[in-house]
Order: structure tokens, then C-alpha cells, then sequence
């Protein structure tokens, strides 16, 4: 006893980062919102602009468009942990190290690199010209964002999912197997449902990052697509209103905290953590 | 033959260039309590998962019945397996776990209730249905692989040492489980383990295993007092093995001394293995002995005294239910029938049945 409460002074450099760097922001950030511009005084007002349509249409698109780069992760995903699942030590790690080398580079110059490939006359199209083929029109369009998106967050579906996929015991497959299942039998029976933490995880760690993200919808969306974030940047950066830009954040927050939540529900052995 | 329900057939299996099987044949009878044993690394583990369908042979045919099931996948093979560590579903409670062969086969949901209590009954576990493997001892997970693959009525039970991650107590008492289980369904059992004490319980054949080789078959009786080589010998109890000469049938000269014994054919003046087990090595008067030697340590087990005699230049191991103390002058005495001779390995194949030392 008298051990753990000296090792509790040992949180206290932490407890004081929290403090300054998290705690307090938040805490702005609910000040903000609540109150007016103009006299600082109590008020509803900022979170009525929220509601307002073009605010609400953002985070509808947001939504969208992070359920839908998450789906696409998944699907991309889950096959690639099984594949490395399967193979030998030697050889997944050297998978795994070209798969986890562009993450080693800066996330900004992956995200430009895509903007100069997908630009009217970037690298993709004049390739496609060379051999006769149309142009690939989707610069500045939402396709561009959710390829930005699956670019840069596929690795944090990957990995939650194999780090579940190698720990099951592979006589439980092969007492799947033994009992009279198929593959597929085996796989929607017992490998899918023993994966469902990997797959929460990975869900919480692409989904929530899309959803907030500025900088892809920004650089491959052009500046004419705007996600919440985006929004939320206008409103602190153009417009310098911190108060609305607050209320946004905090709505923004919310979701996050209510996804978070039903995902944390599934999330039992806190797979999420093992990243 | 119409005896052998499972048949392999020149089977052979490596890793990685190391040699797993070689060659190996083996037949198993309907009904039969078979045991394969040896060491770890003795292909015994490979052979079961060749059976089940979890490896393919490098080469060689398995036949089922007569018919060839060497390519057939694990899920159309009329065998289920007992893995080492049960590989239970975690996520599914013990019903569902147990339904699980049966709802893939289809079955009506009456039936497979049926067979869930049946199941539970025989392995001694009923009201179980609703908990799940997490909170289930180590003895009663194994129970509920058991259950788990013996509702789906199995020609043959494929058991790879299930027991071994159990306590001693608790080994015991599922080892005479199986056996009434085995009587009660009347199927095969093939039975993978280590442990020469367990396989000589339960088995109605014992295969024993080193190296990819299998060294002998036989009923527990004939494994233990006919070893026919130093490695069974050695694996199997404990033994006295001694180099000696067959001098002529029927005589052969053990440490420089000639003994009777009741072994012909091995030619004469040949270099033998003998093998004396220590319970047949009888502690006499000095005059009364074949051999005298000088009792050099003596350990009270409990159903008998084991005692280490040095005689000439060899240390034999005696039990005895009489204690000789240490430094006793003591006569050794053999009967001619407990003395079991054995061919000394000559080619390099049956090197590989040489006692590691």
C-alpha cells in the first residue's frame, strides 16, 4: 500500500500535462460555446447557427463520407490480416513493413502526393492519356476525400484486426472443421465472431479520425467540399468566431463520445489499446 | 481386410527438411483402444493430425473403411478430434459449443437438445448447459471437448494427449472416464500421449513411437515384458539394459556370468541387449546368487524399496519389498524367463531407436 501511493506521484507529470493541455481546453471549449460574441454573456445562440443547414449538411456529409472510407478499410482489411495471419513470422513482418512504411512519412506529403496524382493534369492522367484512356475526373470531388481517407487510415484497420486474428488458437478452427464445418461455415461461425474486437477497434480508429478530419477533405476535396472540420476551421481561422467554431466542436465531440460509447460496448477486451 | 478401419499406408511427413514420419504403416481396428506414445518430437502428434485431416502426407495413401480419405478435408472425415488444449468456441456456451457438429449436420433442434443432456450425463457434467468455457476448469473444459465430439457419433475419437495439461489426481480419474466411456459407446479410440503409465492403463494396443519410427506394437503386457528393443525398453518403466552375449540358444553370458534364459535364434556368440526389469531382479544370500555385488543406495518408495546394487561393474536397479542395507554384500538372482533379449540396432534407420542419453 505505502508502495502504490508513492508510485502514485510518479502520474503526477502526466496528471499536470492532462490538466493544462486537456482538462482546461475542454473546459474553454464549453465556455465558448456558451457564450455570446459580442457581450460574453449566457447564450443558446451559437448552437442555433449549428443547426442551421449548411453546418448540419457538413456533418451529414462528414458522416457519410467516414462511414463509408471505414467500410471500404474494412473490406480491404479484413482479407489482408487473414493473409498475414497465415503466414510465417519471417515473411509478415516484411509485409507489414511495406505496408507500415508510408505511415513513417509525414501524413500531410502522402496527402499532397495524392492531390498531384489525381490533379486534371497530374501522373494518373497523363499515364491514362499515353495509352488513349479518358481522363480520371475526381479531383475535388468526395471520391478523391474517401480515397485520401482509406489511404491514410487503412493501417489502423489492418492491424487491430490481425492482432485478434493471431491470437485465436488454430485448433479452434481446426475443431470447426473437425465438428463438419466448411470454410465458409468456420469463418461466419467462428473466426468472424472471435474477430469482433479487432474489428470494433479498427472501426473506432478509422472512423473517427475520418469524421474529423480537415486536411484530406481540404487538399483532395479542393476547398469547395466541406466536412465539419472544415467548418469548424472557417469559423475559428476565417471568421475568427471562436464561439460558433466552439458550439461545432462540441456536437462534433458528442458524436464521438456516442460512437465511442456503443463501440466500447463491444470492445470488451479493449483490443483498441493493443495498437 | 475388412479388420482395418483406418489403414496408412507408407506414410511419410517433414518440416522444413527434418524428417517427421518415414515410411510408417499402421492399421487400426474397429473397436480399439489404440495408444501411440513416445517422446515429444516422435511423430506421434503428426500421425493423429494425418488421421484427422489437419496435415496431408508428403506421401503415402490413409484408407478409411477401404476407401482412400487422404484428400478429403477434416469437416468429410467420420472421425472428431479431442485437441490437447480443447479448443473450445470461447464465444459460444457450453450448448452451443456441444450443438455445434449437429446444427452444422442440419439436425432438429428436439434432437440436439437430446443430445446435449445425453452428452453432459455421460461426461458427468449436466446443468452445464448455459456457462460458458472461460469459467471452466481445465478437467471440465476436457469433458466438454469430449462431449463436444462424441454427440456427432464418430466411427473413431482422435484424442491428442488430452490429459496432459491436467493434475495427477485429476489425470487418474479421467483416465478410467475414458475407459468406461470408450465401453459405453463401443467406438475407436486413438489416443496420443507421453505418459507410459497412462497408456498402459487404458490401451488395448500400445504403438510406441521415436523419431518417426514406430519401435514396436503390442498389448500393454507384451510392451512392457518383451521389449524388443532398448528404446521401448528404456521408455517404457524402468529397466536394467546390459550389453551381453548369446552364447548359444537358451544361454547367454550377462557381465561376464552365464545366465539361462528362455530366448532362441539370435546365433551364437552374438553381441545381445538384455533387459531385466527391476522388480525381477530377486535380492538372495550371497551363496544363492548368480551375481554378488554391494548394495549403494537404497530409497523407500512406498510399495517397495528401489535399491542400487553394484555387481560386476554394472549399478542394477532392484525393487524389492525387502530393504538390503547400504553397503550389504547381496546375491542377485534372475529368472530365466525375466530375462528378455533384445537385437542390437545394426542399420542406421534403427540406430535412430537408440536410447538418448
Amino acid at each position: 500500500m505505502k508502495n502504490n501511493r508513492r508510485l502514485k506521484w510518479l502520474a503526477g507529470p502526466y496528471a499536470v500535462w492532462a490538466a493544462g493541455f486537456i482538462i482546461i481546453p475542454l473546459l474553454m471549449i464549453v465556455y465558448y460555446a456558451f457564450t455570446s460574441q459580442d457581450n460574453g454573456g449566457f447564450t443558446l445562440a451559437n448552437f442555433s447557427s449549428v443547426f442551421n443547414g449548411s453546418t448540419m449538411k457538413a456533418l451529414g456529409l462528414s458522416i457519410l463520407l467516414a462511414v463509408v472510407s471505414t467500410l471500404i478499410c474494412l473490406i480491404l482489411a479484413y482479407p489482408l490480416a487473414m493473409i498475414l495471419s497465415e503466414m510465417s513470422m519471417s515473411s509478415t513482418s516484411f509485409i507489414v513493413l511495406i505496408f507500415i512504411l508510408p505511415m513513417w512519412m509525414n501524413f500531410l506529403l502522402r496527402t499532397f502526393a495524392w492531390q498531384t496524382l489525381l490533379e486534371k493534369n497530374g501522373v494518373i492522367n497523363t499515364l491514362l492519356s499515353l495509352i488513349n484512356l479518358p481522363p480520371l475526373d475526381i479531383i475535388n470531388t468526395p471520391s478523391a476525400i474517401i480515397l485520401g481517407m482509406v489511404y491514410n487510415f487503412l493501417p489502423f484497420m489492418v492491424l487491430p484486426i490481425y492482432n485478434v486474428l493471431i491470437k485465436i488458437d488454430k485448433d479452434v478452427i481446426n475443431a470447426a472443421r473437425d465438428l463438419g464445418a466448411n470454410a465458409v461455415q468456420t469463418f461466419v461461425h467462428v473466426t468472424l465472431p472471435l474477430t469482433v474486437p479487432g474489428i470494433i477497434s479498427g472501426i473506432t480508429m478509422v472512423l473517427i479520425p475520418s469524421l474529423t478530419t480537415f486536411v484530406i477533405s481540404d487538399l483532395l476535396g479542393g476547398g469547395k467540399i466541406l466536412l465539419i472540420g472544415n467548418m469548424i476551421e472557417q469559423q475559428f481561422k476565417q471568421l475568427n468566431n471562436w464561439n460558433v467554431g466552439s458550439a461545432m466542436s462540441m456536437v462534433l465531440l458528442i458524436f464521438v463520445v456516442i460512437t465511442m460509447v456503443i463501440e466500447g460496448k463491444y470492445d470488451k477486451d479493449g483490443e483498441g489499446t493493443a495498437f | 481386410m475388412k479388420d482395418k478401419l483406418i489403414d496408412l499406408v507408407n506414410i511419410s511427413k517433414s518440416y522444413d527438411g527434418v524428417t517427421i514420419l518415414d515410411e510408417m504403416n499402421l492399421y487400426i481396428r474397429e473397436n480399439e483402444f489404440l495408444t501411440l506414445l513416445g517422446p515429444s518430437g516422435c511423430g506421434k502428434t503428426t500421425t493423429l493430425r494425418i488421421m484427422g485431416g489437419f496435415e496431408n502426407p508428403d506421401h503415402g495413401r490413409v484408407f478409411f473403411n477401404g476407401n482412400d480419405i487422404t484428400d478429403l478435408p477434416p469437416n468429410k472425415r467420420q472421425l472428431n478430434t479431442v485437441f490437447q488444449k480443447y479448443a473450445l468456441f470461447p464465444h459460444m456456451s457450453i450448448a452451443e459449443n456441444i450443438a455445434f457438429g449437429l446444427k452444422i449436420k442440419g439436425k432438429t433442434q428436439a434432437y440436439i437438445n437430446d443430445k446435449i443432456k445425453y452428452a453432459l450425463k455421460l461426461v458427468n457434467l449436466d446443468g452445464y448447459e448455459n456457462r460458458y468455457p472461460g469459467i471452466l476448469s481445465g478437467g471440465q473444459q476436457q469433458r466438454i471437448a469430449i462431449a463436444r465430439a462424441i454427440v456427432n457419433e464418430p466411427k473413431v475419437l482422435l484424442l491428442d494427449e488430452p490429459l496432459g495439461a491436467l493434475d495427477l489426481k485429476l489425470r487418474q480419474s479421467m483416465q478410467y472416464e475414458l475407459m468406461r466411456l470408450k465401453e459405453e459407446l463401443g467406438i475407436t479410440f486413438v489416443y496420443v500421449t507421453h505418459d507410459q503409465e497412462e497408456a498402459l492403463t487404458m490401451s488395448d494396443t500400445i504403438v510406441v513411437m521415436n523419431q518417426g519410427y514406430i519401435q514396436q506394437i503390442g498389448t500393454p503386457e507384451s510392451i512392457y515384458n518383451e521389449p524388443q528393443n532398448a528404446f521401448v525398453a528404456d521408455f517404457i518403466g524402468d529397466s536394467n539394459i546390459i550389453d551381453a552375449i548369446m552364447i548359444r540358444d537358451k544361454q547367454v553370458k550377462i557381465l561376464g556370468v552365464p545366465f539361462d534364459c528362455v530366448d532362441v535364434g539370435f546365433g551364437s556368440n552374438k553381441p545381445v541387449d538384455v533387459v531385466i526389469r527391476p522388480e525381477d531382479v530377486e535380492l538372495v544370500k550371497p551363496k544363492n546368487g548368480q551375481i554378488t555385488g554391494r548394495v549403494t543406495s537404497l530409497i523407500f518408495k512406498g510399495v517397495h524399496y528401489e535399491m542400487d546394487v553394484e555387481a560386476n561393474g554394472y549399478s542394477w536397479l532392484v525393487h524389492s519389498t525387502r530393504a538390503a542395507q547400504v553397503g550389504a554384500e547381496v546375491g542377485l538372482y534372475v529368472e530365466p524367463e525375466n530375462i528378455q533379449i533384445m537385437k542390437k540396432p545394426e542399420s542406421e534407420d534403427e540406430e535412430a531407436t537408440a536410447v538418448e542419453e
